[in-house]
């Protein structure tokens, strides 16, 4: 079995983001990690593959700047190799331009199953997984909390508002994993160690054949036209607990009329 | 180029139209004269209350009967709007809404703008605001494409208000088969158990967090939130952790919720959480770390124990 796992490497989530006052664009200056959400489906990817006895997990990202950073972090949890697309036309990216060029490279490699976050941590559209399977033209199945592959089909169960529906589809396949439904391995020494030896493919635009016009800035078709701060909200009265707290809780529930 | 019509993705069930479906009702009609709805599944029993909300016609597709959503409602939408060339398609920020609207862009080639709280027109094109770093700032972004706009908004973005709309027009429209991609069925459906209203639509709600130490300890918060009628919710983390079901989950991943009274138990208040809660009227918070985040929106911040200050409160409410 061939899994791909889409892989997003971000700024550092706990670094204050910022926007380039130029471009309106996200600063990704500094170095970019494994975004934490894309962990849930490098850790998914890896127990089908020992659940099925065998197979390869390869990642698939991109990346303006050459970044492979988190994609290393990726490599040294188990994955076999990489395909990093990365063009300096694709600044400005969107997402429906991102899917295009991500189902570009995962088409190269003919997977089984295509395993993605629901929705990066940074631009959290929740739409990239399900434009790639678009582009792919083949099923798929967001918002899984647990999947099963059964000979040449995937059983999913997908979150819903109400709870959880049981979905089923045949392979290939694009199943989108929900944060926290697997623990994510920390990558051992020899992990990170052999992680550095592993093959990370560097595609540019033309490898792919996408006509550059069709990503970044021109491709997106829409325009940051404003910036501005939100109103914040105000902190009230904050008081330690000295064993009648909730007195003062109850006290506020009456003037709210809660009580 | 003006905005004439908006198309509604309208969501919902046998009981009517989700509540998200319509706030965009509100928002659409204030920015064009006709609305439009759209439903993948039986329009009919949405009629009347998308009619009372402004829809002028309510396209639908009639029952999916066990397909996946997303691929089939975006095959048919792709022919429909083909047809009829709306100026924007508004969809909420939901599972099948995003399924919907990805599928749709990549069918029609345009591009979608997603986590929308506000929409206005500027020089006749659709603006879409999006908050951003956890609502500390708001980015406007212009559709410059030529084709309809795609837009997804967050739910509590814009209130619900009848205009007083007779029953819409229900006008049935072909299915379009779109092969294998079309392929996913659902062969199960399972609801949570919940008692008491439901987590989007309470007056109150009682979340619990890591401070709550064990995932026993959750008893309290649900113990709480039925002394009060309130709806019960969680912080993500807890929800990573197993300890309670993902329904419950407040936040950017999860649900949104405004209700007039939320009260954070053991909660240190993460981006992800704040921005799922912060517009709640009011807000309680207890945590035991003072410099916790949650404590910069609580109007009423209380540094303490959760396990001391939440059973005392049960205790109080309870002998009452």
């Amino acid at each position: 079995m061939k899994v791909v796992v889409c892989v997003k490497q971000i700024p550092d989530p706990a670094l204050p983001g910022e926007l380039d006052p130029s471009t309106n664009y996200l600063k990704r200056d500094d170095k970019l990690i494994l975004d934490e959400s894309d962990s849930y489906g490098v850790e998914m990817a890896l127990q089908l593959v020992e659940s099925a006895g065998g197979g390869d997990v390869s990642l698939v990202s991109m990346a303006p700047n050459g970044a492979v950073g988190g994609l290393r972090t990726a490599l040294a949890m188990g994955a076999e190799d990489a395909v990093l697309v990365s063009d300096a036309a694709l600044v400005g990216t969107d997402a429906l331009g991102t899917a295009k060029v991500l189902a570009a490279a995962i088409s190269r490699m003919s997977p089984d199953l295509v395993l993605a976050g629901v929705e990066s941590s940074d631009g959290y559209t929740g739409t990239v997984p399900e434009m790639i399977a678009g582009a792919l033209d083949i099923p798929s199945i967001t918002f899984a909390k647990q999947i099963q592959v059964e000979g040449g089909s995937v059983k999913v169960q997908r979150q819903t508002e109400a709870g959880y529906d049981d979905v089923e589809c045949p392979t290939p396949a694009l199943v989108s994993v929900t944060a926290g439904v697997v623990e994510p391995r920390y990558p051992s020494f020899k992990g990170i160690m052999a992680a550095k030896k592993k093959p990370v493919e560097e595609l540019d635009l033309s490898a792919l054949g996408i006509d550059s016009s069709s990503v970044g800035k021109n491709g997106a078709r829409q325009e940051t036209v404003q910036v501005t701060d939100a109103e914040e909200r105000q902190a009230g009265e904050i008081i330690e607990d000295d064993g009648d707290a909730h007195e003062k809780i109850i006290e506020f529930l009456g003037e709210l009329k809660v009580i | 180029m003006s905005i004439e019509t908006i198309l509604v993705f309208a969501e919902g069930d046998e009981t009517g139209p989700s509540g998200l479906t319509l706030e965009l009702m509100t928002a659409a009609r204030s920015l064009a004269a006709n609305v439009e709805t759209f439903v993948a599944g039986d329009g009919a029993a949405m009629a009347e209350q998308l009619g009372a909300h402004g829809a002028s016609k309510v396209f639908s597709t009639g029952a999916l009967e066990g397909k996946l959503m997303g691929v089939h409602a975006a095959a048919a939408l792709q022919a429909h709007v083909e047809a009829t060339n709306p100026d924007a398609i508004f969809f909420g920020q939901t599972p099948d809404g995003r399924d919907t609207a990805a599928r749709l862009a990549v069918r029609i080639d345009q591009p979608v703008v997603t986590n929308n709280v506000g929409a206005s027109v500027e020089d006749g094109v659709l603006v879409v605001e999006e908050p951003v770093f956890g609502g500390t700032q708001n980015v406007f972004t212009a559709f410059r494409n030529d084709g309809p706009a795609l837009a997804l908004f967050r739910p509590k973005s814009f209130e619900a208000e009848p205009n007083g709309g007779g029953a819409a027009e229900v006008v049935g429209v072909e299915a379009v088969d779109p092969g294998v991609a079309g392929s996913a069925v659902v062969t199960g459906r399972h609801a949570e158990e919940r008692s008491g209203p439901k987590l989007d639509e309470a007056e109150v709600v009682i979340s619990g967090g890591r401070g709550l130490g064990q995932p026993e300890a959750y008893s309290m918060i649900d113990e709480l939130a039925g002394l009060l009628g309130a709806a019960s919710g969680a912080s993500r983390a807890i929800v990573d952790a197993g300890w309670v079901p993902y329904a419950k989950q407040v936040g950017q991943t999860g649900k949104v919720v405004k209700p007039n009274l939320y009260v954070a138990c053991g909660i240190s208040g993460a981006t992800q959480h704040l921005v799922g809660m912060k517009g709640s009227k009011n807000i309680i918070a207890i945590n035991k770390d003072p410099e916790a985040p949650i404590f910069g929106v609580a109007d009423l911040g209380i540094v303490g124990d959760v396990h001391k200050v939440v059973p005392a409160l049960i205790e109080a409410l309870k002998s009452r």
